[in-house]
């Protein structure tokens, strides 16, 4: 009877486990081992080499350090443009005023669309020929400014970063606003009551409270623009001549391009590595700032 | 002197240029989408010349071309197939598992449910390579139903999370009356748990629906075969064999993004909720 009854409970997480089982931990596991060998994918007979593929990696591949100040840049981007952004807009919004809701909901928009989208519309509009970003350029008498944003190499990379930012930074408003709306009024009214300036009871009360859920934005913010990559096929590709690779879009190419699966397997825990100790030391860093 | 009219002017003035900033960025939100649909609307000549946000004629014949040459049609139908069975498997095996983490009991419960939200939390860039080897060992690879099997173990892991902290708030009593009157286990699950967890469904349901409409890389790698690609991936193909026919490349894109901004609309306090709930969990 009770062996029965354990069994039935099992029951109930199996087609979970199952699905789990294959499609998750079967792949961790083989990312490890297949990181060791030199593999095209197809052929049945792979050669192990060991450590080869991390020693080309951290030694040789020029391109892959590449990308990881490329990723650098644009998380640095996000972190202090689109979350300075995401904070002021959050700190307008937290107060009586008409209209809240509207801002609130049109906020949001550019976060539930598809990285595809995105990219492709904006892509549209920075078009160096048609453009209608360079076509305002023109009109408003900034010709010399006029250029194609997206494959030139000066500019490509902090287009993309901005085009980032606009799409990402509805998710930082929502957790600031959320965020400011639980400090209790009878602060502000107390700091005001004591004759403190608008920009004091800012200083004073809303940044010091607001800081674990910054560190938290930053935590969110950094793991999602690391592996970021999407929308960067759709408006460049990770050119031009690789001036918007970042990690993941290399390691697709290493699998689909070059045909090394070796190798991009090598790529992947080399950077889930540096992924899982950067959200550590945020991790450790918010456990301080809670204290 | 500071008078009323002062003050009253004053806050007036800070309260227009707050709108005046949030007016802007809500601006810079949405123009970038009636761009894409006016662009959609105009001719393949127009849409190099003419800047204007209204066309002067709209050009609906766009959709149509799309819809039937394009062949977004079918990719639309194959996007509301997936998004549709993943969320019901998403939800009918993350709320079965959920349930058992939080009521029932067996041998390790608690190392499985841990394991569940390891995954949540280790990120493993380019987990796409072995997921293609693996898909091919098992004949899976370039089917739908791989790809439905792949998306369902995508969302699995925060929708057991959501759901298991939203049964071990909710009331025992109920059940435990079912159980009295005789109801089995899954009878439990499906006529008293299901029936009280709305809120929490909703929030699951809207975010894979979100997470399934708008996979691109996972779509990618899966298939070759045409016919059973989603729109993410139909977009980046189109647009790469015909990179200049932008008029049907932007009706597409709308094709693809208004059913998300629609839903979106419809259900935006979810999302909210979601998001904020989600932010503190994490």
């Amino acid at each position: 009877m009770k062996l029965k009854d354990t069994l039935e409970n099992y029951m109930f997480v199996l087609p979970a486990t199952l699905i789990f089982g294959i499609f998750y931990v079967i792949p961790f596991i083989w990312v490890f081992q297949l990181g060791l060998y030199d593999w095209d994918g197809i052929l049945p007979t792979k050669v192990f080499v060991g450590l080869a593929n991390f020693q080309q990696i951290f030694f040789e591949d020029k391109i892959w350090w590449q990308s990881m100040r490329q990723v650098g840049y644009i998380t640095l981007i996000a972190l202090t443009f689109q979350n300075m952004l995401a904070f002021l807009l959050a700190w307008a919004c937290d107060r009586e005023i008409r209209m809240k809701n509207f801002y609130r909901v049109i906020f949001f928009i550019p976060p539930v669309l598809s990285e595809v989208v995105v990219g492709l519309v904006w892509q549209w509009i920075l078009d160096g020929h048609y453009g209608l970003f360079n076509g305002w350029l023109v009109k408003l008498g900034f010709s010399n400014l006029a250029r194609n944003w997206l494959s030139d190499p000066r500019t490509a990379l902090t287009t993309v970063a901005i085009v980032h930012s606009w799409k990402g930074f509805g998710w930082g408003f929502l957790i600031f606003l959320a965020g400011l709306q639980t400090i209790p009024r009878e602060l502000y009214e107390a700091a005001h009551v004591d004759g403190a300036g608008a920009w004091a009871s800012v200083k004073n009360i809303t940044l010091p409270l607001m800081i674990p859920v910054a560190v938290l934005v930053g935590i969110l913010t950094v793991l999602g623009t690391m592996q970021a990559f999407v929308l960067i096929i759709a408006m460049t590709g990770g050119g031009p001549a690789y001036h918007t690779q970042v990690p993941v879009l290399r390691i697709l190419g290493s699998m689909r391009g070059s045909s090394r699966f070796g190798y991009a397997c090598a790529q992947g825990i080399s950077f889930g590595v540096i992924l899982v100790a950067i959200s550590f030391i945020q991790y450790r860093f918010s456990k301080k700032s809670r204290v | 002197m500071k008078t009323a009219i002062y003050y009253k002017t004053k806050r007036a003035t800070v309260n227009l240029l707050i709108h005046l900033f949030l007016l802007t960025v809500a601006v810079t939100c949405i123009f970038p989408l009636l761009w894409m649909v006016s662009s959609s609307l105009k001719t393949q000549e127009q849409i190099f010349r003419d800047t204007s946000l209204i066309p002067r004629e709209f050009h609906f014949e766009n959709y149509y071309l799309a819809w039937k040459e394009g062949g977004f049609g079918r990719y639309f139908l194959n996007s509301i197939a997936y998004t549709v069975l993943v969320v019901i498997g998403i939800v009918v095996i993350a709320s079965l598992a959920a349930y058992a983490f939080s009521r029932l009991r067996f041998p390790g419960r608690n190392i499985l449910f841990v394991m569940f939200m390891a995954a949540m939390m280790i990120p493993i860039p380019g987990s796409f390579v072995p997921l293609y080897v693996l898909l091919n060992k098992l004949h899976l690879r370039d089917t739908s139903f791989g790809y439905i099997l792949c998306m369902i173990n995508v969302g699995l892991s925060t929708s057991i999370f959501l759901l298991k902290t939203f049964f071990d708030k909710m009331p025992k009593e109920l059940e435990d009356a079912a159980r009295i009157d005789g109801c089995s286990k899954l009878g439990i699950w499906w006529n008293v748990v299901l029936p009280l967890s709305g809120p929490v469904l909703a929030v699951v349901v809207v975010f894979n629906a979100l997470n399934v409409w708008n996979e691109y890389v996972l779509a990618l790698i899966i298939f070759d075969n045409k016919a059973l690609m989603p729109l993410q991936v139909a977009l980046m193909t189109f647009q790469g064999e015909f990179i200049t026919r932008y008029p049907l490349l932007m009706a597409g894109l709308t094709i693809t993004a208004l059913p998300i901004i629609i839903a979106y609309l419809l259900m935006q306090k979810y999302i909210v909720k979601g998001v904020t709930q989600g932010a503190i969990v994490g």
